[in-house]
This record gives structure tokens, sequence and C-alpha cells, in this order.
């Protein structure tokens, strides 16, 4: 599947598009098919999100997965503070990037 | 230590308010981000993987304890609680709000601190030898020069768009703490047979994908002549630099290709004009710049002795104080790198004790080391337990200076949208390994530096061992080099072979230690054993 992702543009948190809008849990995010463009085109242009980009992904019964390591550490969180992740009660998630 | 005179403060004041009217104009759809990114990157707001990374400049990387202070604050109020303090000298915050950062650029501004051309391709933080003013080998201070070559670069307007970024480090001192050959430009203070200072210029030198030592173009600069000869310097590149590809857009490449010979005598051609336009800061500017870094008032000290029966005090004394020019004094390294952690982060908990530190025991002055680790540059012997206890209370205290623990690491792919793999897991692990088995202190001297990509900001082209992250068909591969040094003896590493996994670079490393430990004659350390048995008993070791 291909998911799109950018920066808030605010606060330039990570964030997934899950069909209406921006999330900021990878878990959220839909097949965008052939629309990234279009779709990070609209949002960049309406200030909501910052350097778009489509990347694949696959989902299984544990969620979304990012293809690519970067888009991995991207959706959680530094590997080297959990405590700074979007899972913090979980030291282990460090795991999921590898 | 410099303090801003009103053009100073007025020009970084100009700068906050500019930049808050552009964020504004951003943020209402006024601006396109095509439009803002230069205009943010100019004022060292970068979007890294997580957020907005902002850097901040410490010139030579000094600060006071206010400053220290003030970006404890910073790390407390706008981002998560901590700073990274880098291999250029600087700190970076790396949960920034584009929201917040003016205010932030304001509270900079307060105490006298900016982050304008911290990104660019202008001329980057000058940086320093971080026992500058303190150490018993140099010749002179040469923060004063590095004040002076900042105030020249700052808002130049002919090198504010250069090929590519511009490094400057300078030194005054034989023993290289700056690792100067690596810069785009590094000056050596010197001092000609007649007793006069002048400055030896080394130019196109640089890590990232090409490293390159700098070759010395000019042995003897007269001091008065050190501006106009840097502008001579920097007008070739200006004028020749391969704007047309950015992986050949440094100095170096242009050196290289040119040679030293033909770079130095178009530098000579463009030097001997410039002397005719009379562009040299007057001297008196320059003596006015050196009371600010006059020596603070140390008392009589050489009575003080130190008791060193506490062993583990012993050893951080040991390890972590470097000799002071005046008796009685030390300079004081606090270690970044405690076992296991992130080599450059501090909490802001930790800097506001820092800056507490420097407040009570070293003139209310602190430096950042480009190693990732702070120093105190100017303690009294008869203070260093009490310093000690402190630093130990709060996590500082390991002393792991030059040993396999004081590792250099990039922020890697855990921070940057750069790099390839991460650094910084590979960094914890390797201190775990070494602390574990009680090798550090054997091993002795040992400089290991971790980037996660080619750009190198690990410096692992001149680690003794280096590693290089790169990404081998989607999974992180860490490539081993051996033999680099960015001392007065630079030397880029040599890559090993194949690389390994993350595990097994850490294993790797140890493998290495063990051939030295086995190799080496009485005194030497590993870099020296190295360049005496080469590179083959590594391999063999490694590969067989």
């Amino acid at each position: 599947m291909k998911i799109l992702t950018g920066n808030d543009l605010k606060t330039g948190a990570v964030t997934w598009w899950n069909g209406h809008d921006w999330s900021l849990h990878v878990e959220d995010a839909v097949d965008v098919g052939d629309r990234a463009d279009e779709i990070a085109r609209r949002e960049e242009a309406a200030r909501r999100v910052n350097a778009c980009y489509a990347i694949d992904a696959t989902r299984d019964d544990r969620g979304v997965r990012p293809a690519h390591i970067k888009d991995r550490v991207r959706a959680l969180g530094p590997t080297v503070r959990p405590d700074l992740t979007l899972k913090p009660a979980e030291p282990d998630i460090g795991n999921w990037v590898i | 230590m410099y303090r801003y005179d009103h053009y100073d403060q007025a020009m970084v004041d100009a700068r906050v308010a500019e930049f808050r009217d552009q964020t504004r104009r951003r943020l209402e759809g006024k601006l396109t981000e095509d439009q803002f990114k230069p205009l943010r990157l100019m004022n060292g707001l970068y979007l890294q993987l997580h957020a907005y990374m902002l850097r901040v400049a410490v010139p030579y990387g000094t600060l006071s304890s206010a400053q220290m202070h003030a970006l404890a604050d910073i790390a407390d109020k706008y981002d998560r609680g901590y700073g990274h303090f880098t291999t250029r000298q600087n700190i970076q915050y790396n949960w920034i709000k584009l929201e917040d950062a003016p205010d932030i650029l304001a509270d900079l501004a307060a105490v006298e601190m900016h982050a304008i051309q911290t990104s660019g391709n202008c001329i980057r933080n000058i940086s320093s030898d971080h026992f500058a003013g303190a150490a018993a080998d140099e010749l002179v201070d040469p923060r004063p020069y590095a004040e002076l070559l900042r105030q020249w670069s700052s808002f130049h307007p002919e090198f504010s768009f250069l090929p590519r970024k511009f490094k400057i480090a300078v030194i005054a001192s034989k023993t290289d703490r700056a690792a100067m050959k690596l810069h785009d430009i590094g000056i050596e203070i010197v001092q000609n047979e007649a007793g006069e200072l002048g400055a030896a210029f080394y130019v196109g030198g640089g890590m990232g994908r090409t490293p390159m030592v700098a070759p010395c173009i000019r042995a003897f600069v007269p001091l008065d002549q050190l501006i106009t000869y840097s502008e001579a310097c920097l007008r070739v590149y200006n004028r020749y630099g391969r704007r047309d590809n950015k992986y050949k857009a440094r100095i170096k490449i242009l050196v290289h290709e040119l040679g030293a010979q033909e770079y130095a005598r178009q530098v000579e051609e463009e030097f001997a004009h410039l002397l005719s336009q009379g562009i040299e800061p007057p001297t008196a500017e320059l003596e006015r710049i050196k009371p600010y870094f006059a020596d603070p008032a140390f008392q009589d000290a050489s009575g003080d002795r130190l008791d060193r029966s506490d062993p583990d005090f012993a050893l951080w004394v040991d390890r972590n104080t470097h000799p002071h020019k005046v008796p009685g004094y030390v300079s004081a390294v606090i270690s970044l790198k405690p076992v296991g952690g992130i080599p450059g982060d501090a909490t802001a908990r930790q800097m506001h004790v820092m800056a507490e530190l420097a407040k009570s025991y070293s003139f209310d002055e602190c430096r950042v080391m480009h190693t990732q680790n702070i120093v105190l540059p100017h303690v009294r012997k008869a203070q260093l337990y009490t310093l000690w206890q402190t630093l130990e209370a709060e996590g500082l205290g390991s002393p792991n200076l030059d040993t396999i623990e004081d590792i250099i690491a990039c922020p890697g792919l855990d921070y940057c949208s750069l790099a390839n793999a991460r650094s910084i897991p590979v960094a914890q692990k390797i201190s775990a390994r070494f602390a574990e088995t009680g090798k550090t202190a054997a091993l002795g001297e040992l400089k290991l530096k971790i980037s996660g990509c080619i750009n190198a900001c690990g410096h692992h082209h001149a680690g003794h061992i280096g590693i290089l992250g790169v990404d081998k068909k989607g999974v992180e591969n860490y490539q081993l080099l051996l033999g680099g040094s960015e001392a007065a003896d630079t030397s880029l590493g040599k890559i090993t072979g194949p690389g390994f996994d993350e595990d097994g670079v850490v294993g790797a490393v140890e493998t290495v230690t063990d051939v030295y430990l086995r190799e080496r004659t009485d005194g030497e350390r590993f870099l020296d054993t190295y360049r005496r048995i080469g590179m083959e008993p590594f391999k063999e070791a490694l590969y067989g």
C-alpha cells in the first residue's frame, strides 16, 4: 500500500493521512493509491502539513508498517529514547523499527 | 569573554524581529514553504525526522554561565528537556515548534546568542581549541582572532551564498584540539624566527564523501592581514567553486583539482589586489576585542595539592583534567558520555548544574568541545574534589576522556533526515560493552567516531577507529575504518573491508582492539600500533 506522510506545519510533528485528516499515529494511515500528489498539493496549500511524501507500507494484524526503516523511526520516535516515542510505556517498542 | 557591543546586539535583535515577521507570514500563508525554507535555514531552523531542529551557534564554543542557563531554559520551555552538543561546538534542539522559534531566538538574543549562519552555504560557526586561554602549550589565546573572523564573516554580503557551507577553525598550539586540518580553512597562529605572530593557512580540508587533509598554502600571514588573506581564500573559492554539482562544491575539491600550488597562486594574486583596497579591520578593533579574553583573576594556587586518596576521583583527575598555564589550576572536562548514554546529550537540569559549576569554579565560563563534552577551563586544584562530587551526583562524572567510551556520534537515523543508519545505538552498545568487559583502561587513548551517513558529522574518517553507517538494501550496515586522526598528526581512516550489522560491528570493534592489545609495544597507542603494523593483521582477525 501507499501511504502519505508529512510534518505538521506549526509543530513539525510527524503526521499520516488518514483519509480525511492528519493523524499522529501511523496505524491510522490509509492507502492513498495514486492520489498522493493530489492530496499533498491540496494539504500543503492549506498549510496543514509540510514536506509531504508518499511511501510504501504494509498492513497486517499489528497495524501499518512503513517499508523503510527511516519512516518507521519517524512513525515511532527515536529508538534510543523510548520516553520520547509515541509509546513511552512500551520500552521494547524500539524493536518494531528494526 | 566577548560581550556584544551595540552593533552586535542591534543586528541580532533586528534579525529576531525579521524572522518573527517571516514566520507570521508563513503561518498566515503569505509565504510558501519554498519561499520560507531558505529564510528559516538562515536562522538555523531545519525540518528533521520528528520535528523542527534548531541549531544554535556557540562561537568558538565559549559560554558564560548565564548563557548555559539560558540554553537549559530553552530546553525546558520549548523542547523536551534536553539539548544536544555537536561536533561544531554548537547546540541543537530536536523538538522545536515553528510557532515558538521566534520566541526562542528572542530568548537567545537576550543572552547575546543567535542561530544565524548555523545553516546554509555561508561561513558557519568559527570553532577553536576548547582549552584556548587556559592551555599550557599555546602561543596565545586564539579566540580574539576567532572573534575577529566571526565579526568579519557574520552577514558578509559576498559570502552569504557560497557554493557550499564553509567551516573555519583557529588554533594557537602545536597540539591540534580542533581538527584544524579537516576544515575548509584551518588557521594556526604561529611565531616566525623574528618572534612575530602570524597565521599559517591550511585550506581545503574536510570530511564528508570526499575526505581530504588540508595542505598548508601559506606558512605565515602577518596577523594584521589575517582578514584580508581569508577574504582572498574565499574570493577564489567563490569564483571557481563548483556550483553546478553540490557533491563537488566544497573548497577541498577546488584545491584538489586546481592543485594546492595553483590555488595558492591565485589566492596570492587576489591577496595582493585586496591589500591595495584596505579591507583589513583597523588594528584598534582587534585591540578592542582582546581584553574580553583577558585572563580572569587567577589566585596564587601554586600551593594547592590534590588529595588522591579516593581512587574514583583520582581516575577522573587522570583522565578528565588537562594541564593549565597557571600553577594550581587545571581545565576540567565534563563528560557527556555516560556508559550507554547518548553522546553530547545533556538534560536541562545538567545544563543548569554545569552553568552553576562554571560560575562557582571556573570564573563564570565553560566551553563546548568538538568532541561533544563540556570544559570548565579554569578550576583550582583545591576545588576539584568538590566539583567532581557534584558531577558524580548529576551523572556527569564519567572518567572517560579520550578513551573508547568517549565516542563521538552524530544524531544518525534516530533524528537526522539525511542519515542512512543509526549511530547512537552503536555508540551505546560499544561503550556498554567496553565498560562491562573492563578493557577501557587497558586500551588507553583510543578515539572512536561514528557517523550515520557519508556526510561525516560524526567525524568517522578521523577516528582511530571509525564507523560509517550505510543503507544496504534497506538494512543498516556499518563499515569499519582504522587509522584516522584529527590531531596534529591528521590522517584519514581506511575501510577494513565488508561492513557489519549493528551487533556485528560492536564485536568487530572488540576484535580490532584485541589485535591491538596483542600487538602493541610499550607506550604505543592504538593509532601508533596500527601505523606500525598496518591493516593486514586487523583484516585477518576480522575476516579470516
